[in-house]
């Protein structure tokens, strides 16, 4: 890889993103998928990084699954997402940092269409007010939120217990770094890098001490896509997705995967149980998957924190070879444990893809 | 397989032609140069006397044969007639009878 025409690329990708003072609203599926992420996040931005960041209570799903979908007009999404933003305004906020990388497109797609219609804005206004009674304010700054653990990497780094960094070699961890289509690929100047060259995850797992694994399909698409995953007899296309692109990865050998969006590490990781069990193939070392992480999770294993509480045992794909290569202390008896100490039932084994 | 999913994972219609079969082409390319010159217009196609009774189609099957997809094509090559009018149009000078001919030889030969 050419880092210095990179770089000049990346330059011309560079957003804004505000330093304190978020309101934060959090994904509908993440919180089902990876249920520690969006905890983890708050938990670095408030005790270790001291920020002010504010959920609302009444917060409600941006309905992009519908819109995506075909099931929900514009229109109506449009005042869906024109509550939110009056959330935030009635809790005295500016900038607004969103969870869930479809929720981030949508919330793009949608300032840009005011941008240019204003017609457009003024009718949701009233459409909103004439349904709830709420005003909102545009938001001043609109960040994923890994835009703001981007931003922060360097001071992640500077309070890290762990580096990715292979203990037993003293080599880089290999990363693959996969983005979200809905972070950039539609508004590139919306992402940090564009849509071809994000530099939003390679720049933390650079400042964590990995190397990025550049390869043929790393823009592919995970396979999510919503309507090829939703009817079951589709589910085919979506899975020919994912394994194309572990076919292309697997020759560079990752020793992990890190995703910045709800769905690519759940089908990143859920699918390559599938793969092996159709196909009797895995594509890590010694018969296991590749790991798949959240960047919140990636981050909570640099600081330190403890993977059960990181939720690293709902993943399908076993993370432990990764644990073990960055030397993280982990207790497995433990691993199936809830917070109260009670026993949460043990996951069948599969017949092919190991596990610990 | 122990699981049943109710799908199955869809085939990738990728032609890689770093690993695509070529011995095919090869062999055409040895024993009937012209077969470089085809650029594909299907003028042969359109005046197969044979493709108006079937689906013979040597525009077709020279496209599979660049691309290595040679399973299936000894059913579709033994429909021409050898009358050569698709030799009388190329306007690029292709022996077509002698490039049928060599797939028939080549198709024995590589089985």
């Amino acid at each position: 890889m050419k880092l210095a025409g990179k770089k000049r690329i990346w330059a011309d990708y560079q957003k804004e993103i505000p330093q304190d003072n978020y309101f934060y609203v959090r994904s509908c599926i993440r919180q089902n998928f990876f249920p520690a992420s969006e905890v983890t996040f708050l938990r670095i931005l408030r005790q270790e990084l001291g920020k002010d960041i504010y959920e609302h209570i009444h917060h409600t799903t941006c309905s992009g699954i519908g819109y995506h979908s075909d099931v929900i007009p514009l229109e109506t999404t449009m005042t869906v997402v024109a509550r939110q933003f009056a959330l935030m305004t009635e809790a005295g906020y500016e900038n607004y940092a969103c969870s869930c990388i479809t929720s981030f497109g949508l919330y793009s797609e949608i300032l840009e269409t005011w941008k240019h219609f204003p017609e457009v804005l003024e009718k949701v206004r009233r459409d909103l007010k004439a349904a709830t009674g709420r005003e909102f304010e545009v938001p001043k700054h609109l960040a994923h939120a890994s835009d703001i653990i981007y931003k922060m990497r360097h001071e992640i780094a500077s309070r890290a217990r762990y580096k990715l960094v292979n203990r037993y070699t003293g080599q880089p961890l290999r990363v693959v770094e996969h983005i979200g289509c809905h972070y950039s690929k539609m508004f590139p100047s919306k992402g940090v890098g564009g849509a071809e060259y994000p530099y939003v995850l390679a720049g933390m797992v650079e400042a964590w001490g990995g190397e990025v694994v550049d390869y043929p399909e790393r823009r592919h698409c995970c396979g999510f896509g919503f309507r090829q995953y939703l009817v079951q007899a589709n589910r085919g296309y979506s899975v020919a997705n994912t394994q194309k692109k572990f076919e292309s990865m697997a020759p560079f050998k990752p020793d992990m995967i890190i995703t910045n969006c709800p769905g690519c590490p759940y089908f990143l990781d859920r699918w390559q149980y599938v793969i092996a069990e159709m196909e009797g193939k895995t594509y890590g070392e010694n018969g296991f998957g590749i790991p798949v992480f959240t960047y919140e999770e990636v981050a909570g294993l640099v600081l330190g924190y403890d993977p059960w509480d990181l939720g690293l045992q709902v993943h399908q794909t076993a993370v432990e070879p990764i644990l073990d290569k960055m030397g993280v202390a982990y207790n497995p008896e433990k691993k199936y444990l809830g917070k109260d100490g009670q026993n949460l039932g043990h996951p069948e084994t599969p017949a092919y893809s190991k596990v610990y | 397989m122990a699981v049943q999913f109710g799908y199955s994972i869809n085939k990738s219609n990728t032609i890689d032609m770093d690993t695509a079969p070529r011995a095919m082409e090869s062999y055409l390319l040895l024993h009937e140069p012209s077969f470089a010159r085809c650029i594909g217009c299907g003028c042969c196609t359109a005046t197969c006397s044979s493709g108006v009774f079937t689906q013979l189609n040597l525009r077709q099957i020279q496209l599979r044969i660049r691309r290595g997809e040679t399973q299936g094509l000894l059913p579709e090559i033994q429909k021409c007639m050898l009358c050569g009018k698709c030799q009388m149009v190329c306007p690029r000078g292709v022996s077509t009878r002698n490039v049928v001919l060599s797939i028939q030889r080549a198709l024995q030969l590589l089985s």
